[in-house]
């Protein structure tokens, strides 16, 4: 019995000794856990998490110690406010670098403290453009720019679906910035806008503004918001009688936005997606890995999360130190295969890579168009 | 003019689920003096009980009609949000009746986070689809006007609810001791009416109605959320302060003219502030060329869809400090 004990405790003591040997890093990431798009937060949550699982579980050396990444979420509930107060507690939890957060209205604010405080910051998914622009070395994104996407998505409605584009927003620093570069991307592809509305992201009648939409008869309706308003929003279009195409950007470049539309969903409806479709993601077996571990479907961004703290951490090894100062001009200058392809960042802090798909509805999902 | 007439309908839509909600406040400051902040999340739970039971239903006896399976959804849902009504008056108000005022409106906007959050952990923080039962293929009365089943069902059904409650509570027994609780309640239990009773009928009532329009407005929009409770809580809110909070009739008039109002002030606010409209001499450069070909320079666009209303609330009350509808009633408390 004495025995048993002695080498129990001789056990814990060498799986103490090698624990000791072993430093644990923490990344953070934060995005809505609550709210209307929290399913969307807990997506990239969920990537970052597989990020940091896997790369665990190969094994990192960093300046010939061995690491282990840890994870410490936060929620910012899409609201700015709470959002800056979260990013705070971020750095007073002593994280070495941040996935987060996911919309623009809240990465913004936030990345200022960030940068302050000097650790780097990569937004899987905050696509507008002013975020990169700040002059902040320490912020970055893995996701292509609202400004690459509205020209893209202007071009597309203007040349391919019709002349006349009426645009609605949500008022939101995406919806707005996306809804601004949609217009520049229509009129100067010879196309016209019928009017710009506006409605909230909180919003579920939505009968009034596209009544007047409707007196203009627009060849196609542009919404820049989210899912939660999208679907519904398509299907009081289909309520009115209007025979307008419907394109929505990537926040409404979901699964959710087809069970929301309903029997609303037909080919009329697009949506573009910044980055590539799941299908060619460059790491194949992503989507069933991400199935298998946590039981439900990529909702939009999880690959980019998972990419940027993959870059995190790629760049924690090429500097050889998770300290954010040593491995900022590592991170800068990284450039690896992630799961959704080539990562590289610009000089601003933008993806080198980032592409915009365009989709279809059809038979049952977004389809890719070429 | 198919426009205006369109914007009408989806005023008198998106109003009746307003006054339906509205009632519920009405009736609980109408009595107690108390405005019930959790009112709005009632309905969320009624929307959300209801949506289960379609669901459960539908799996389990798919031969059921659309018909009979949404009045099941809704008879439900109706009487969850019932004993809600009941258990948040028992649990939460009775015992701070005599408090001072603040603390139950404190406690209201605590039981509203708590429902909220209840809902969340229940089912969970997605949209969720909410199974058309009856068609929304769209029927036109006039040309051009477009309305849909649903909306033509909701219409007759909150008229009808809210003729129903206007009856009871004018021409019943139960009406007569609610409307005697309502003048005094101390002096009503002195002249034998249980005054507790008839406040808890007040919340199941009020809840009950809820639950209809929580169905209501989630079959109208084919969503259901757990938070979808606080937008209309708030409008209703809105509408019974604007009709006179606690007047019945009020409830009923505030919520259709907020809905008409929203609905106007989206469609054309915009075009009415359109500069371009502006005869051509009083036009700078710049602005000719935004309102050539078409174009328009909209100084209030339907961005301020929100803020019209309010505003239009805040005219009302500066000259009717009471509501529309309002009568002077003594503060209470």
């Amino acid at each position: 019995m004495k025995k048993t004990l002695i080498a129990l405790a001789v056990l814990g003591l060498t799986a103490g000794a090698v624990q000791a040997q072993e430093v644990v890093v923490k990344l953070g990431h934060v995005g809505p856990l609550t709210g209307n798009i929290a399913h969307m937060g807990k997506d990239n949550e969920n990537g970052v998490r597989m990020a940091i699982e896997e790369y665990n579980a190969k094994g990192v050396t960093i300046g010939g110690k061995k690491v282990k990444f840890e994870l410490v979420g936060e929620d910012d509930a899409a609201d700015p406010k709470t959002g800056n107060i979260v990013a705070q507690r971020l750095v007073d939890a002593g994280v070495k670098g941040i996935v987060g957060h996911l919309n623009s209205g809240t990465t913004i604010p936030a990345s200022r403290i960030y940068n302050q405080a000097g650790i780097p910051m990569i937004s899987p998914s905050a696509t507008n453009v002013t975020l990169t622009q700040q002059g902040f070395p320490y912020i970055f994104r893995t996701m292509a720019n609202d400004a690459q996407q509205g020209s893209v998505v202007g071009k597309f409605a203007a040349t391919k679906l019709g002349k006349k584009v009426a645009i609605i927003d949500d008022r939101t620093a995406y919806g707005q910035g996306l809804a601004d570069e949609v217009e520049k991307g229509v009129k100067a592809n010879g196309g016209s806008v019928t009017s710009r509305e506006f409605t909230n992201n909180q919003a579920t009648d939505f009968m009034a503004i596209l009544t007047k939409i409707k007196a203009q008869n627009p060849d196609v309706i542009v919404y820049s918001g989210m899912d939660a308003q999208g679907g519904p929003m398509l299907k009081q279009v289909k309520q009115l009688g209007i025979n307008a195409k419907f394109v929505t950007g990537d926040g409404g470049c979901t699964p959710e936005f087809i069970k929301l539309a309903g029997n609303a969903m037909s080919d009329k409806a697009y949506c573009s997606q910044a980055g590539l479709p799941l299908e060619l993601l460059a790491d194949k077996t992503f989507k069933d890995r991400f199935k298998k571990r946590f039981n439900v479907d990529i909702q939009n961004y999880a690959p980019y999360a998972y990419d940027a703290a993959a870059a995190l951490i790629e760049g924690m090894k090429a500097a050889g130190s998770w300290e954010p100062a040593k491995y900022l001009p590592a991170l800068k200058k990284v450039h690896f295969k992630g799961v959704t392809g080539e990562v590289a960042f610009d000089d601003k802090g933008d993806t080198k890579f980032g592409a915009i798909t365009m989709y279809q509805f059809n038979a049952g999902g977004w389809s890719p168009l070429k | 003019m198919e426009t205006f007439l369109q914007q009408i309908v989806n005023g008198l839509v998106v109003g009746s689920v307003y006054a339906l909600v509205a009632l519920g406040y009405t009736m609980v400051y109408g009595i107690l003096g108390l405005i019930n902040f959790a009112h709005g999340d009632v309905l969320m739970v009624g929307a959300l009980v209801s949506l289960q039971v379609i669901l459960f239903v539908q799996k389990t006896w798919p031969a059921l009609g659309a018909i009979p399976t949404l009045m099941i959804g809704l008879s439900v849902a109706v009487t969850v949000c019932m004993l809600l009504g009941y258990v948040i008056e028992r649990a939460a108000y009775r015992r701070l009746r005599n408090a001072p005022r603040l603390a139950p409106l404190i406690t209201a906007i605590g039981v509203s986070f708590l429902l909220q959050t209840l809902a969340m952990i229940i089912w969970g923080r997605n949209y969720h689809s909410f199974p058309q039962l009856i068609t929304t293929a769209p029927l036109q009365p006039i040309d051009g006007v477009f309305i849909t089943p649903v909306q033509v069902v909701i219409l007759i059904s909150s008229a009808l609810l809210m003729t129903g409650l206007i009856l009871l509570v004018n021409k019943t027994r139960l009406g007569r001791a609610m409307r005697a609780t309502a003048e005094n309640h101390r002096v009503a239990g002195l002249m034998g009416v249980d005054t507790n009773k008839i406040i808890a009928t007040t919340f199941i009532i009020g809840s009950g109605l809820a639950a209809v329009a929580g169905v209501m407005f989630s079959s109208n929009y084919g969503v259901a959320h757990y938070a979808m409770g606080f937008s209309p809580g708030i409008k209703a809110f809105t509408a019974a302060v604007l009709g006179g909070i606690g007047n019945l009739g009020g409830a009923m008039v505030g919520g259709v003219v907020l809905g008409l109002v929203e609905s106007i002030g989206a469609g054309y606010l915009g075009s009415a502030t359109d500069l371009c409209h502006l005869p051509i001499w009083a036009q700078s450069a710049s602005l000719q060329t935004t309102c050539a070909n078409g174009g328009s320079f909209e100084l209030l666009s339907s961005n301020y869809q929100d803020i019209f209303a309010f505003v239009i609330l805040g005219i009302v009350l500066i000259f009717r400090p009471t509501g529309l509808l309002g009568e002077r009633v003594s503060d209470r408390a």
